[in-house]
């Protein structure tokens, strides 16, 4: 496996996938069992790539390059660099993850888990692929998956919910489509002089046509390009479908939507935009700066104002995602490694919040904030990790979610330092929302209405313990992961910002 | 005496112990015997002898200019890196013995105090927490550290008054505390981003160092000593965010003692004490104020309080206004010399609050009444507390207090502002007024509730013998001096701040070109803040101000004569002060020659003020909870209605785009693309069962949109 890594771990979770498709539905166990296993295998192989991965060069590793649609010059072009690697671990991790945590799915389990795989297989694609096409592909390819996932095992609204998702990342594929044939058609390759999807000659700006180097049509692009991206973080005001979509999906799925998905969209930023349009990217980074403050304050206001804990839980997300654009908006070294050990830890901090919402809906059938108190007596067990999450997203210090806001901040400040003094007042507001769920959900006096609630149980702790570790290991000491990532995102600001 | 290695691996020991003990309670406590509170004393009775030892050793050395520092690079990103490490001098080993000395003691009291408690073994975790992110905070030598280990006691706190989390009052007490000190944490965050991108350190040594140089300076190192203060006035309590320290009492009485009294609220003290040189004189100005208006306001709010704890948490506000006030005047030493005598003291009177409490199983003083008798242990070392908070003179209270006040006054003869000095003073008037209201209250007179005062007894050793050491320790800690002639002055002096500078070899910032005449100025501005600083501040040469902030207890000429005259005028008033107040609170709650509800009824817009402790959560809850909880209210419906609107409606009008063009397609195009039509229509129809059925034609436009762009792009 060691040569072709990348595509074992993409493409392993579709065998799976297709294993499960021969399984009789009646057959649950046997459907998790397979399932788990082919999310078992990326995630050993994400291990290998953690142990062997160059932390010294900026350069694309573990590269497959070979021709796949010759007339357009399409090609199957995987690699990874330090911007990746944590995205495909972090990918790895919480999809093995969240199969266990779906171990409790009944309904249609066949379907479930094969479409889940799939999705696996397309988040894969997304953070490794290096040729446009094959990334938009990939792109693509997760939507339905998720489309399904979340209209068919999804909450009472889910078919409203799941189209809104659909359409909404529809709309900003198109743009994505567009500015991507935009620079097929007007990136030449240096050897055959053909046009190509080649990522990397779309960074080198030498290969863009004379009409690609103007001033307007590179701000169009800009623009089509950070709105289909900014539609997957999601940024104000396109965030819209994420509440929905978050508290109709399935706990599991909501996971991976917050977990992974959001990443893709500053994910594409940080591997499209800005080495494609590096002069773009300064010329909007205060524009970006301003979006990701809103992000942080609005999101915040809004999750405090919710009932719904898992709405809350969603607004956080917009609220947090918002740290990662103002780091990357900094353009200086702690800044964009902020931002993405951000994304990183933003992926696992609030995949122990859904997972703990999940507990208690499955519980009580109910998530209004209000119908609960005191469960901390109830089920002393599960108040000490939903606490611990919730702690996380506050940004307790000694917890990973911290390291990387302080690291945004102190990189942003220097640059932006109004909008930094601003964006900062979402540490109160946050710890307000945090707080205040914290004490209408656990503490007062015991609700007699739950007596009945069993105290979270091994399965669930199961899922819960080890992100929880890597929360406080990474808290406690960062370097595992930004060792991964701290050349080649430093080389980007070079690419960005001379 | 330990080597430098010694008090580095003593050091380590202090802060792993505490930690050790908090994870094998908390995971092992249930299963272990006693449910493991064992661990915690033991733990917690090295560290305090680890304490000793690196106290002792400063003792000897006797120079509180010796650092020992210990750094490693805990984040580096190549170009931009943080570090994590150790600093201990002797201000750090002063801080070691008072925070491990009343943990310990507390550790070994609670044993007693919390017997039978549901959480016992949660108790002894979080203690153990605490007292390690207390032990972080002092332990740190530079500014990122300082702040983790900020935060870290705010969970604690929160942790610890949320105990009997089954309490809303607990629960609304806890959030409040965490969130009011999220407020300062703001500006102390902010500050700590002005310093570092300034500087481009965060070492406090190495900042020393810029600011002497004038690598920051003027205005902005003015607001980054503002937004540092921020974090003092959240953490300790000052005004206008003291709020959530009386709803702390929520909290287990020994945490009150360790956490609320002695050294955590403290904490903002030490920083500012610690990081003096980072203040100028305009910032120190804010100080000042802040600490007075505090240590007085709190204290008339103590005269009227009938809640033991209640009363005791006004007179820590009212006290930590005073070293508050003691940094304002530029006497960081004497601010950390209050911060050892008032952790002594009021933890132990905070102990024996508990004791009380314990005995009679209430805390208001309505209840109590001829304790004495009952408690006689309780009550001697109870007074011996209270004299020493009252300021009598032989005891530690006075001598710190003593400085304090005489510090302000010097202050104010140098630069004329007096309202601190005066408001100071006045707060050492009710000071032990209102201690020996609550004295004569609960220990005196007539039992109150008979039945209550039958059934309190003393309480057993585990209780008494911290109240007894720390009794001796409120006695003897101030060496019967003021800090500068006391042991003290080994251990904590002004920093030599030139003499730090040149260590680092910093060049004098370019743009500063006045900054040399500044420093030359030195030995005039030495003592004398406020006015000549505005004045330099106008003539672009802030450095002025910095520099007086250096310049302290360099005991030049001028500066001398009048710190002299000062003290000893503040010592004579405070003395007058202190039997003005005994005497009256006697004359009134003693021999009752005052009818108390005659002047309440007299006074009743001031009772009422004191009474709702000035209103400020009710200002609060009517401004700042109201309209957070609109804001939120409002964005939510904000993106309801109209973001969320914008996109259906976007929806809904592609729906009927389509439709329209649906029908022109069927009736007037010709029957092949009819027939397209109907077919989208068809799933349309299809897809609308399933829903809304207004997405549907969203596809059809997309679909469309995007074949109509590619052939343009084609095209072009």
């Amino acid at each position: 496996m060691g040569e072709h890594i990348l595509s074992w771990m993409t493409f392993f979770p579709v065998i799976g996938a297709a294993v499960i498709a021969f399984i009789p539905s009646e057959r649950k166990e046997v459907i998790k069992t397979v399932a788990a296993a082919a999310a078992a295998v990326p995630l050993i192989l994400a291990v290998q790539l953690f142990m062997t991965f160059d932390r010294t060069t900026a350069g694309f590793q573990f590269i497959e390059h070979y021709t796949w649609i010759k007339s357009f010059n399409i090609e199957y072009f995987m690699g990874i660099d330090g911007l990746s690697v944590p995205m495909v671990l972090l990918t790895a991790f919480l999809s093995f993850i969240c199969v266990i945590a779906s171990w409790g799915i009944n309904k249609s389990v066949k379907g479930y888990f094969a479409l889940f795989l799939i999705l696996e297989a397309g988040m894969f694609g997304v953070f490794c692929a290096l040729d446009f096409f094959l990334f938009y592909v990939f792109w693509e390819v997760m939507l339905l998956p998720m489309y399904f996932l979340i209209g068919i095992w999804g909450g009472p609204r889910r078919e409203y919910a799941a189209i809104k998702f659909f359409l909404y990342t529809l709309a900003g594929s198109v743009l994505m489509l567009l500015a991507m044939i935009a620079f097929y058609l007007h990136t030449s390759d240096p050897v055959t002089g053909g046009h190509t999807f080649n990522m990397l000659h779309m960074f080198d700006q030498a290969n863009h046509s004379e009409w690609l180097q103007g001033t307007n049509v590179r701000h169009v692009l800009w623009l089509a390009l950070f709105i289909g991206f900014a539609i997957k973080v999601p940024v104000f005001p396109f965030h819209t479908w994420l509440p929905d979509a978050h508290v109709e999906a399935p706990t599991a799925v909501s996971v991976i939507l917050a977990g992974v998905l959001l990443k893709m969209g500053t994910y594409g930023i940080l591997r499209i935009s800005y080495p494609m349009l590096p002069d773009q990217a300064l010329w909007f980074s205060y524009t970006l700066a301003l979006l990701g403050t809103i992000n942080i304050l609005y999101g915040a206001y809004c999750a405090m104002a919710q009932t719904d804990m898992k709405k809350l839980v969603a607004y956080s997300s917009v609220s947090h995602m918002g740290y990662v654009m103002l780091g990357m908006a900094a353009m200086t070294s702690a800044g964009i490694n902020g931002a993405v050990l951000q994304m990183f830890n933003h992926g696992t901090i609030t995949a122990m919040m859904f997972l703990c919402v999940g507990v208690v809906y499955d519980r009580a059938h109910t998530r209004e904030i209000n119908a609960f108190g005191g469960l901390g007596m109830q089920m002393p067990l599960y108040f000490s990790f939903f606490s611990f999450a919730l702690f996380a997203a506050l940004g307790l210090p000694g917890l990973s979610g911290f390291v990387s806001e302080a690291m945004i901040f102190m990189g942003v400040f220097p640059v932006y330092r109004t909008i930094t003094i601003i964006a900062a007042l979402g540490i109160i507001i946050g710890a307000a929302y945090v707080l205040w769920m914290l004490q209408r959900v656990f503490l007062g006096p015991k609700n007699e209405k739950w007596d009945s609630l069993p105290d979270i149980n091994a399965r669930e702790m199961f899922t819960l313990v080890p992100i929880g570790i890597l929360v406080l290991l990474l808290g406690v000491y960062p370097m595992p992961v930004l060792d991964l990532m701290k050349v080649t995102l430093n080389n980007l600001i070079k690419v960005v910002a001379g | 005496m330990l080597s430098e290695t010694g008090i580095l691996y003593a050091a380590l020991a202090i802060l792993v112990l505490p930690l050790a003990s908090y994870v094998i309670t908390f995971f092992f406590g249930k299963m272990l015997p006693r449910k493991g509170d064992f661990v915690g004393v033991t733990f917690m009775g090295l560290a305090w002898y680890a304490a000793i030892r690196i106290f002792i050793t400063f003792w000897k050395i006797g120079d509180p200019s010796y650092r020992m520092e210990k750094a490693f690079t805990w984040l580096d990103l190549g170009g931009f890196s943080l570090d994590a490490g150790i600093l201990v001098d002797g201000m750090t080993s002063i801080m070691l013995m008072v925070v491990t000395t009343v943990s310990f003691l507390v550790h070994l009291y609670s044993t007693g105090y919390m017997k039978g408690d549901r959480r016992y073994e949660r108790f002894f975790a979080f203690l153990g927490f605490f007292t390690f992110s207390m032990i972080g905070i002092v332990l740190a030598n530079n500014l990122f550290f300082l702040y983790v280990f900020w935060e870290l006691v705010g969970l604690a706190s929160y942790l610890l008054i949320g105990f009997f989390f089954h309490k809303h009052s607990a629960a609304n007490a806890n959030k409040k505390a965490f969130l009011t000190n999220r407020v300062g944490d703001w500006g102390f965050w902010l500050g700590i981003l002005t310093f570092f991108t300034a500087t481009g350190t965060l070492n406090y040594f190495e900042l020393f160092a810029h600011a002497h140089v004038g690598t920051i300076q003027g205005t902005l190192m003015t607001w980054a000593g503002i937004g540092l203060f921020m974090g003092c006035v959240g953490k300790s309590a000052q005004m206008p965010l003291h709020i959530w320290l009386p709803d702390a009492m929520e909290g287990p009485t020994p945490v009150s003692a360790l956490i609320h009294a002695a050294t955590m609220v403290a904490a903002g003290v030490y920083m500012v004490a610690r990081l003096s040189p980072l203040f100028g004189a305009n910032a120190l100005l804010v100080v000042l104020y802040v600490g007075s208006i505090t240590a007085f306001l709190a204290a008339m709010i103590a005269l009227v309080k009938t809640d033991f704890k209640r009363v005791l948490a006004f007179s820590t506000l009212s006290q930590l206004g005073y070293m508050v006030m003691a940094l304002g005047a530029g006497d960081p030493v004497n601010a950390m010399f209050h911060l050892t005598t008032h952790a002594m003291f009021k933890g132990l009177l905070f102990l024996t609050a508990g004791s009380v409490i314990h005995a009679v199983h209430s805390q208001e003083i309505t209840d109590m009444g001829g304790l004495r008798k009952k408690m006689p242990i309780t009550f001697i070392t109870y007074m011996i507390g209270t004299l020493a908070l009252a300021g009598v003179p032989g005891l530690s209270g006075f001598y710190s207090k003593d400085g304090i006040l005489g510090s302000a006054l010097a202050f104010g003869m140098t630069d004329g502002h007096y309202l601190p000095f005066i408001l100071g003073i006045a707060a050492a008037l009710l000071t032990p007024f209102y201690m020996m209201r609550l004295t004569f209250k609960a220990f005196f007179g007539k039992p109150a509730d008979q039945e209550r005062y039958d059934h309190a007894h003393e309480s057993p050793w585990n209780m008494t013998m911290p109240l007894i050491i720390l009794a001796v320790l409120s006695i003897f800690v101030s060496g019967f001096n003021t800090a500068d002639k006391s042991w003290f002055s080994k251990f904590a002096a002004p920093y030599d701040v030139p003499a730090i500078a040149a260590e680092f070899h910093l060049e004098a910032a370019p743009a500063d070109a006045h900054a040399a005449d500044a420093h030359a100025a030195d030995s005039h501005a030495v003592d004398s803040h406020g006015e000549p600083v505005v004045a330099a501040d106008a003539h672009g040469a802030p450095a002025h101000g910095e520099a007086v902030a250096d310049g302290h207890g360099d005991g030049h000429g001028d500066g001398h004569d009048v710190h002299h005259t000062a003290h000893i005028r503040a010592m004579i008033m405070s003395i007058i002060m202190v039997i003005l107040g005994i005497t009256g609170a006697w004359w009134v709650y003693h021999q009752k020659r005052v009818d108390t509800s005659k002047i309440q009824k007299r006074m009743s817009g001031m009772h009422t003020a004191l009474e709702g402790q000035y209103f400020f959560d009710e200002f609060y809850a009517a401004t700042v909870y109201r309209f957070t909880l609109w804001f939120a209210w409002l964005m939510a419906a904000f993106d309801r209605v109209v973001i969320d609107g914008i996109v259906n409606g976007t929806g809904y009008l592609t729906r009927i785009i389509a439709q329209v063009s649906g029908a022109i397609d069927k009736y007037i195009v010709d029957g092949a693309v009819n027939g397209v039509a109907s077919v989208l229509q068809g799933a349309g129809e299809g897809f609308r069962r399933i829903q809304t059925g207004r997405v549907q034609t969203y596809l059809t436009y997309t679909a469309a949109s995007v074949l109509v762009l590619i052939l343009i792009y084609r095209v072009l």
